[in-house]
């Protein structure tokens, strides 16, 4: 599965995308920023806050719950300031 | 595609500036049944003389279909004759423009409504991030998003 990252998420995890294995267990959107914080300090400080980084599956916004089964890519990113 | 009588939309994710007028004509240009255009143009602000520029970070891929899928819901709400989105990305000046709409109808309140709603939706939806460039020569913060704007995206609901 492929990760992306945006703005501040991008920069305080320290790179653009990476390729991930992820663990049997983990489902949803949720599961997968947990799992990411395990990982180590970067993505502890970027989503030091669950509630203010936002994901989109597959180039569509997605919530906390949502499933990632099948999914490419997973994109986190700060709300938008676009406009 | 243009011309004819159906729905026209076009969308353009570019680092290049627009031209209103060009856009505008685009639009128009052949059709008889057009009866209102409305254009929205956003600017890049100096903020007071303290910002050099605007640096526009996007999601290419996403950044498109996201805006395609706002369209689409302004389509099914309004019954628009053309649909024009421009957003640009990459370094900005003030002054300079950064996004376009135009939302076209045979009838000004339709077109009013939907550049309206197409912007709150853009705002809160669209995948772009500013970034502050001051001028003292220093990167400045990452813009945050407006409460603001989420309460305008909200009285669409």
């Amino acid at each position: 599965m492929k990760l992306v990252y945006f703005a501040w998420v991008r920069e305080r995890v320290g790179k653009t995308d990476e390729d991930v294995e992820v663990p049997e267990g983990i489902g949803t959107v949720v599961d997968l920023v947990r799992w990411l914080k395990s990982r180590g300090d970067e993505y502890e400080y970027a989503f030091e806050n669950e509630g203010v980084v936002r994901a989109a599956i597959d180039h569509v916004h997605a919530k906390p719950e949502a499933s990632i089964a099948g999914a490419r890519e997973i994109a986190f990113f700060p709300p938008m300031t676009g406009g | 595609m243009r011309g004819g009588t159906a729905m026209a939309r076009m969308i353009s994710i570019q680092a290049e500036p627009f031209d209103v007028s060009a856009e505008t004509a685009a639009l128009t240009g052949g059709r008889a049944d057009i009866g209102a255009v409305v254009a929205f143009t956003g600017l890049c602000r100096d903020e007071g003389g303290r910002l050099a520029a605007l640096e526009l970070e996007h999601y290419p891929g996403m950044a498109e279909a996201e805006i395609d899928r706002i369209a689409e819901q302004a389509e099914k709400r309004w019954p628009l004759l053309g649909l024009t989105v421009i957003h640009r990305f990459g370094r900005i000046s003030p002054g300079e423009e950064i996004v376009l709409v135009l939302a076209a109808s045979a009838h000004r309140l339709v077109a009013f409504e939907a550049a309206s709603f197409m912007m709150d939706y853009l705002k809160t939806q669209a995948p772009f991030w500013k970034r502050e460039h001051l001028k003292d020569g220093t990167t400045g913060a990452w813009v945050e998003a407006k409460e603001a704007d989420d309460h305008a995206m909200a009285r669409w609901a």
